[in-house]
C-alpha cells in the first residue's frame, strides 16, 4: 500500500519535472512500457488471489492513470512551450509596405456614361451607335440643316478630303445623325454595330464621340455627347419634359434640383426647348439645387416633322422627342471638374484623382455613385 | 444683338424694368448673354454743384471748393482749372474707386487742406478722353441724380440671335415679342409713304439671281454732317460709332428694324446707273474699310458705268460715300440672296452688321416700307428734296397659308390651350388667320408648318406651363438594354481598372506620321481643317496616343503607369471600318521594394491580356509569333488569332525604333484586342449552365523534363501533350525553363506538371505508366522532346 503509494508520487514528481519530450517518453516506457514498473504490476495481479485481486486491483489501475495522466499533461505543456518557442522565432515586421501595386481607374466620362445608362434602362431606353465619320446627309441634310445655311457654320465641322464623286466626309458634330440611322434603314453595307432602321416606337439613347473645331477651357475638339430619341404615336412635349426632369433628378442624385424648360431653336425640333438647373455660382464653384443662378445643362425638342420625312416616317401618324446632353459637360459639374481639356490628358494624376473604382459600378441597389 | 430699355420703348409701351425685360426675353426663346448696367459702374458717382470756389492758400493751381453734394455741403480740393462756382459736375465721395486713376479716395489733407471727396474728369470716369478739367453737366440736373443718368447711360442688353429669327436683328422686332408675351403694348410700327416730287434719274437694273429686288431713290440738296444727339446717343448706346447723319441713318434703321440700307454721294455715280449683278473675273472693290477685296463671279456686286462700286449686302465702296459735303444722295434698299451674302461674308472675311442681317433674310415685305422710313429721317434731319421710288425686280414670295388644325397644339406640345388665345398668340405676332389657314408675316420665313405654329403658341403661352407626364410604361429587353459588344466595352473597363489600368480617353485624331507608323495615314482619313498641325489624321491604332500620354506622365515624374482606352480606330471613311479595341499599355518602372518581383513585367501584361479575353468569353486562340505587325519588338511580341485571317489581338513590347520615332522612353508593354473581332454568341438569352460533373477521385499529377531545341516555343510542346487523352489530361502547366550546365548546348530543359483527372476509377500503376509514355512519345512526335536524364 505505502509502496504504491510511494511510487505514484515518485513518478507523477518525475513527469512533472520532465525537461523534455525525450525525457517524457523514456519516463513513460520506464513506467508504462512492456516491462515498465507499473506494467509489472498489472501483470502481478493475474498471480493473485481473488481477494487480493479484488483489493490490489484498483490501487494499481489508479496508479497506472495518474501517472499516465501526468505523463500527457506535461507533454502538452512541453508541447505548448515548444510551438511558442517557434512560433516566437518567426516573427515579421508587419509594418513593412506590401509589394507595390497599381490603383487602377475608371475614366469619370465613361462612369457619368454608365451613370446615364442606368438611368435612362430604368425608363425602357436601349442603346444604339453610328460612326463617327458620317456623311453630310445624316450629319445635317437629313436633320433639316438645308445646304449652306447659316446654321451649319455654327457646327464649327471637320472635314475629310473630297472623293471621286465630290463629296467629303465629316466627323460627326452631334450624336444626331443616329437619330436618321436608327429611323432610316438603307441598304448600305454596314456593321452590325451600326443601327439601320427600326420601325417605331423607338426608344433610344445614342452615346459617342463628337467633334467640333474649338478648344478652350470649357470646349475640346472631341467630347461626348448623349441623344435620346422617343418615337410613337402619342408622344409630346409634355413626355420630353418630364423625361428631363426626371433624369435630372436622378443623375444630379437630389430631388432639391429645380429645373427650367425653355424655348430655343435647333434645326431638327420643332418645338425646341433647352433645360437649365438651377445653381449656385458663389464661391467659384457650381453647386446643383441651390442658388439662384441658372445653367445650360441640354436642349432637345420634338422631333421636326421634315426629319421624320427624311427618314420614312409619315409626321401625322409618328411623334416623338429627341435630346441632347454633353456627358464630359455633366460630369464636370456633378463631380467638379474646371476643365474639360483636362479629360483627354492621360495625366495620371488628374485620373486617380477624378476617377473612380472598378466596382463602383452604376446600378440601382447601390445608387448612382 | 444689343439695345437699350429706352429703345425698345420706342416701340413698346411697357413700365418693365430691365430684369423684367430679361426675364421675358429668355422665357420668349431670346437667350440674354450679357447685361451690361452703368448703374453699377457708377453707384458711387453723382452729380453736384460748386458753391465757391477760392484759392488754396498754400498752392497757385488748386482751388478750395465747397459743394453741394448727395452727401450735404462738402470742403473739396480741386485742381481742375474750370472748377468755378455753379458748375454742375460729378462727386465721388471718399472710399469710392475711381475707375480712370485706379484709385480708392482717402480723407487727406492736400498742401494742408483736407479734400472730403473729389470731383472728376472725363477720363477719370472713363467716359471721356478730355483731362482738362472736370465734368461740365447741364446745370438742370439735380444734386445727387446718379451719374450713369447723367450721361444718359443706360443698361445694355445683348442676347444671342437664333438663325431661325432674323426679325429679332432689330429693336422693333423684339418688341413685337415682348408684347405678345404680355411684357406690354406694341405701338404702331407703320410706315406711311411719302410721294416724292420728281422722277427718279438713276436708273436700277437686277440680275434676279443676285439680288431679287433692288429699291432707290434720289434726295436732292441734303446738308450732311453730324447727326442729332439723340441719334448719336442711340448709336454710341450699343457700341456704334456715329459717322455723319446720312450714314447714321442707316445704322440706325439696321438696328432698329433690322433693315440695312446704303447710301451713295449721286454725284459720284457713274453713267446714270445702278447694277446689283454677280461680279465677273478680275474685277475688285475697294471697300469702305478701307480694303480693296476680289469680287467674282460668286459674289453679288454693285456696279455702276465704273464698274463694281460695291459688294451687294456685305460692305459699300469707297469711290461712291457720302462726305459732308455729299448734297445729293441716292438711297439703296433692297434684298439679297441669304445664301450668297452668307458665302459672300465667308470668303472675304467680312462680317458687317449688313452681311449678318441679309445672310439670316431681311423681312422681304419692308423694302417700301424702309426706304420711306429712311427717307422720312433724312428730310427730317438733313432737308432736302425726295424723288418718287424706283423699283427693280420683284421680291421673293412669302410663305403660303397653314393649314392649322388648333388641336394640334394639344397633340404636339401637351398643352391645353383655348382656340381664343392660340389665335390672339398668333395675331400678336403678326400672324394672318382666316378659317383653319394660317399665314406667316413677310418676316418669319422661318415658319413652314405647322409644328412651327405650335412652337409659336407654346412659347408665348410658356414652357412653365407644359406639362410634365410620365413615358408610357414599355416592354423591356429581356437580356437588359445592352448588346453583347456594349457590354464587352463596359466589362472591359472595369476589369482592366480592377487589374491596375487608368482609363484614358484619347483624341480619335493624332499626327499622320505616328499613324503611318501603325498602318494608317491614308489621304481619306487625313482632315483638311484639323484643329492643330499634330492632330490631321484619323488614328489606325490607340497606341500612339497611349505611349505619348505615358511619355508624358514619365516626364511630369510618373513614369510607372499602366494605362487603357476603349474606343474607336479607324481603318477606312466607311462605317465598317471603324472598329472598336480594347488597347492597354505598360510602362514598367515599379519602385523599388524590399520585395523582388520575379516575373518578366510582359508575362504580367500578358496575365491582364488574358484575364481580359476570359471575361470578354473569347474562345481559345492560337498564339503566334513571329508574325506580329511591325511596331512591335520581332523577338517579344505575338498575336492571338483564331485563324490567320481573324487576328483578335496583338500583344508585346513596343518596338524600340517606334518609341524612338515617337520620342519616348521604353520599354513600353502593350496589347491591343480588337472587339469586333471576338465572335458574340448567336443570342443573348439566359443560358442554363452544364451540369457540374465532380469526380469522387483526387486528381493527381506527374512531372516531366523534356529537353528541347532552344527555338522551340513551350506552346508547342504543351499541345501534343493535352492532345494524348482529352479525357484524362486536364492541364499540362511549364513550371520551369532552364538552359545551362547539365543541358546540351542550343536545347533548354522544360518542365510540365500534367494533371490527370480520373473520372471512373483510381488509375492503376500500370495505366499512369502506360499514358506517361504516350506523353513522352507525342512530345517526342510533335517537337523531337527526349526526356531529361
Amino acid at each position: 500500500m505505502t509502496d504504491l503509494n510511494q511510487l505514484q508520487a515518485e513518478l507523477t514528481a518525475r513527469a512533472a519535472a520532465g525537461g523534455n519530450l525525450a525525457e517524457l517518453e523514456a519516463l513513460r516506457l520506464e513506467a508504462l512500457g512492456k516491462s515498465g514498473s507499473i506494467s509489472e504490476l498489472l501483470k502481478s495481479l493475474g498471480r493473485m488471489s481473488p481477494d487480493e485481486r479484488r483489493e490490489q486491483g484498483p490501487l494499481i489501475n489508479g496508479l497506472r492513470d495518474a501517472v499516465a495522466t501526468a505523463i500527457a499533461a506535461r507533454k502538452a505543456e512541453l508541447e505548448a512551450a515548444e510551438l511558442d518557442a517557434r512560433l516566437a522565432g518567426e516573427h515579421v515586421d508587419l509594418t513593412l509596405p506590401p509589394p507595390p501595386e497599381r490603383r487602377g481607374h475608371v475614366h469619370p466620362t465613361m462612369q457619368v456614361l454608365d451613370e446615364m445608362i442606368a438611368i435612362f434602362a430604368e425608363l425602357g431606353f436601349a442603346l444604339a451607335e453610328g460612326p463617327d465619320i458620317e456623311d453630310d446627309f445624316h450629319n445635317f441634310t437629313a436633320l433639316n440643316f438645308p445646304p449652306k445655311h447659316p446654321a451649319r457654320e455654327m457646327h464649327d465641322t471637320f472635314w475629310l478630303p473630297e472623293d471621286a464623286r465630290g463629296e467629303r466626309k465629316l466627323l460627326r458634330t452631334h450624336t444626331s445623325p443616329v437619330q436618321v440611322r436608327v429611323m432610316q434603314r438603307t441598304n448600305e453595307a454596314l456593321p452590325s454595330w451600326v443601327a439601320n432602321g427600326q420601325a417605331p416606337p423607338i426608344r433610344v439613347i445614342v452615346p459617342g464621340r463628337v467633334y467640333r473645331s474649338d478648344s478652350d477651357a470649357t470646349h475640346t475638339p472631341m467630347f461626348h455627347q448623349m441623344e435620346g430619341l422617343v418615337i410613337d404615336r402619342a408622344i409630346h412635349m409634355g413626355h420630353l419634359k418630364w423625361t428631363l426632369e426626371t433624369f435630372c433628378r436622378r443623375f444630379f442624385e437630389t430631388e432639391a434640383v429645380v429645373t427650367r424648360f425653355r424655348p430655343h431653336h435647333f434645326p431638327f425640333t420643332e418645338p425646341s426647348a433647352e433645360m437649365d438647373v438651377q445653381c449656385d455660382r458663389s464661391g467659384g464653384s457650381i453647386k446643383i439645387g441651390e442658388g439662384s443662378d441658372w445653367l445650360e445643362i441640354l436642349g432637345g425638342g420634338m422631333v421636326h416633322p421634315t426629319v421624320l420625312r427624311n427618314c420614312g416616317l409619315a409626321p401625322d401618324e409618328w411623334q416623338g422627342f429627341a435630346f441632347g446632353l454633353g456627358i464630359d459637360r455633366l460630369g464636370a459639374l456633378k463631380y467638379g471638374m474646371p476643365d474639360l481639356r483636362d479629360m483627354f490628358s492621360g495625366d495620371v494624376r488628374w485620373i486617380d484623382h477624378y476617377g473612380f473604382s472598378a466596382f463602383a459600378a452604376p446600378n440601382p441597389a447601390t445608387g448612382l455613385s | 444683338m444689343k439695345f437699350t430699355l429706352s429703345w425698345l420703348k420706342e416701340h413698346l409701351d411697357t413700365e418693365a424694368t430691365v430684369a423684367e425685360v430679361v426675364d421675358a426675353m429668355t422665357m420668349a426663346g431670346l437667350e440674354v448673354e450679357h447685361v451690361e448696367d452703368p448703374a453699377a459702374k457708377f453707384g458711387q458717382f453723382s452729380v453736384a454743384k460748386i458753391v465757391e470756389a477760392v484759392q488754396h492758400p498754400n498752392a497757385d493751381r488748386l482751388r478750395v471748393c465747397q459743394v453741394d453734394t448727395v452727401d450735404g455741403r462738402k470742403e473739396i480740393v480741386c485742381g481742375a482749372p474750370n472748377a468755378r462756382a455753379g458748375l454742375t459736375t460729378i462727386y465721388a465721395p471718399i472710399g469710392a474707386y475711381v475707375p480712370g486713376s485706379g484709385v480708392t479716395l482717402e480723407a487727406r489733407p492736400v498742401r494742408g487742406v483736407v479734400s472730403n471727396g473729389m470731383l472728376c474728369s472725363g477720363r477719370e470716369l472713363e467716359v471721356a478722353d478730355d483731362a482738362d478739367g472736370i465734368v461740365e453737366l447741364d446745370g438742370a440736373l439735380k444734386v445727387g441724380a446718379s451719374a450713369a443718368e447723367a450721361f444718359g447711360l443706360e443698361a445694355v442688353i445683348d442676347f444671342e440671335v437664333t438663325p431661325n429669327r432674323s426679325d429679332w436683328l432689330g429693336v422693333a422686332g423684339v418688341a413685337r415679342d415682348l408684347a405678345a408675351a404680355g411684357l406690354g403694348a406694341l405701338k404702331d410700327l407703320s410706315v406711311k409713304p411719302a410721294a416724292g416730287s420728281f422722277r427718279e434719274p438713276i436708273e436700277i437694273k437686277v440680275d434676279g439671281e443676285a439680288c431679287p429686288v433692288f429699291a432707290g431713290r434720289l434726295i436732292k440738296g441734303v446738308r450732311n454732317g453730324p447727326s442729332p444727339a439723340w441719334l448719336q446717343q442711340r448709336l454710341t448706346s450699343i457700341g456704334l460709332r456715329p459717322i455723319n447723319a446720312l450714314v447714321d441713318v442707316t445704322n440706325y434703321l439696321t438696328y432698329d428694324r433690322a433693315r440695312p440700307l446704303h447710301v451713295y454721294d449721286a454725284a459720284k455715280l457713274a453713267g446714270g446707273f445702278l447694277e446689283a449683278r454677280l461680279g465677273r473675273e478680275g474685277e475688285q472693290v475697294a471697300a469702305l474699310d478701307g480694303k480693296t477685296y476680289p469680287a467674282g463671279p460668286e459674289v453679288c456686286v454693285i456696279a455702276d458705268g465704273s464698274g463694281a462700286i460695291g459688294l451687294g449686302g456685305v460692305i459699300g465702296g469707297e469711290s461712291t460715300k457720302v462726305t459732308d459735303e455729299t448734297t445729293d444722295v441716292f438711297v439703296e434698299c433692297a434684298w439679297f440672296d441669304p445664301i450668297r451674302t452668307a458665302q459672300t461674308g465667308r470668303t472675304l472675311g467680312i462680317l458687317s452688321d449688313a452681311q449678318y442681317r441679309f445672310a439670316r433674310g431681311v423681312d422681304p415685305g419692308f423694302i417700301a416700307p424702309g426706304l420711306e422710313l429712311a427717307t422720312q429721317l433724312i428730310l427730317q434731319l438733313c432737308g432736302g428734296e425726295a424723288s418718287e421710288i424706283r423699283v427693280a425686280g420683284e421680291p421673293p414670295a412669302g410663305r403660303p397659308p397653314i393649314a392649322f388644325d388648333r388641336t394640334y397644339v394639344k397633340k404636339l406640345a401637351g398643352l391645353d390651350v383655348p382656340r381664343a388665345r392660340i389665335d390672339e398668340i398668333l395675331t400678336k405676332l403678326g400672324f394672318a388667320l382666316s378659317g383653319d389657314q394660317v399665314t406667316p408675316p413677310s418676316w418669319r420665313r422661318d415658319v413652314e408648318g405647322k409644328a412651327d405654329l405650335v412652337e409659336e403658341v407654346a412659347r408665348i403661352q410658356g414652357y412653365p406651363s407644359l406639362p410634365s407626364e410620365a413615358l408610357p410604361e414599355v416592354a423591356r429587353p429581356a437580356g437588359g438594354m445592352l448588346t453583347v459588344r456594349q457590354t464587352r466595352m463596359r466589362n472591359s473597363r472595369r476589369l482592366l481598372a480592377a487589374r491596375g489600368y487608368d482609363e484614358a480617353l484619347t483624341w480619335s485624331f493624332m499626327r499622320r506620321a505616328w499613324a503611318e507608323l501603325f498602318g494608317g495615314g491614308q489621304p481619306e482619313l487625313l482632315l483638311t481643317n484639323p484643329i492643330a498641325s499634330d492632330l490631321d489624321c484619323m488614328r489606325p491604332s490607340i497606341l500612339p496616343n497611349l505611349i505619348e500620354a505615358a511619355e508624358k506622365n514619365a516626364r511630369r515624374g510618373f513614369a510607372d503607369v499602366a494605362l487603357f482606352e476603349v474606343g474607336p480606330i479607324y481603318k477606312g471613311d466607311a462605317p465598317g471600318d471603324q472598329l472598336t479595341v480594347v488597347a492597354g499599355l505598360l510602362a514598367p518602372h515599379p519602385p523599388k521594394s524590399w520585395v523582388k518581383p520575379a516575373v518578366d513585367p510582359l508575362f504580367t501584361l500578358k496575365a491582364d491580356l488574358m484575364a481580359l479575353l476570359d471575361e470578354l468569353g473569347a474562345p481559345p486562340l492560337q498564339i503566334v509569333q513571329g508574325h506580329a505587325s511591325p511596331w512591335w519588338h520581332p523577338g517579344r511580341s505575338a498575336r492571338l488569332q483564331l485563324g490567320p485571317k481573324n487576328v483578335v489581338a496583338e500583344f508585346g513590347e513596343v518596338h524600340p525604333r517606334i518609341l524612338k520615332a515617337l520620342d519616348a522612353d521604353g520599354p513600353m508593354l502593350a496589347f491591343e484586342v480588337t472587339l469586333e473581332a471576338i465572335p458574340e454568341p448567336k443570342k443573348k438569352a439566359v443560358k442554363t449552365k452544364p451540369a457540374l460533373v465532380l469526380s469522387p477521385l483526387m486528381p493527381l499529377t506527374r512531372d516531366f523534363a523534356f529537353v528541347v531545341d532552344r527555338a522551340t516555343p513551350a506552346g508547342d510542346l504543351v499541345k501534343p501533350i493535352l492532345g494524348v487523352d482529352r479525357q484524362l489530361i486536364t492541364e499540362a502547366r511549364v513550371f520551369d525553363v532552364y538552359q545551362g550546365p547539365g543541358v546540351p548546348a542550343g536545347s533548354k530543359s522544360i518542365a510540365v506538371e500534367v494533371t490527370l483527372q480520373p473520372r471512373e476509377k483510381t488509375l492503376t500503376d500500370a495505366e499512369i505508366e502506360a499514358l506517361s509514355a504516350k506523353i513522352v512519345a507525342a512530345a517526342e512526335k510533335a517537337v523531337g522532346a527526349k526526356l531529361r536524364a
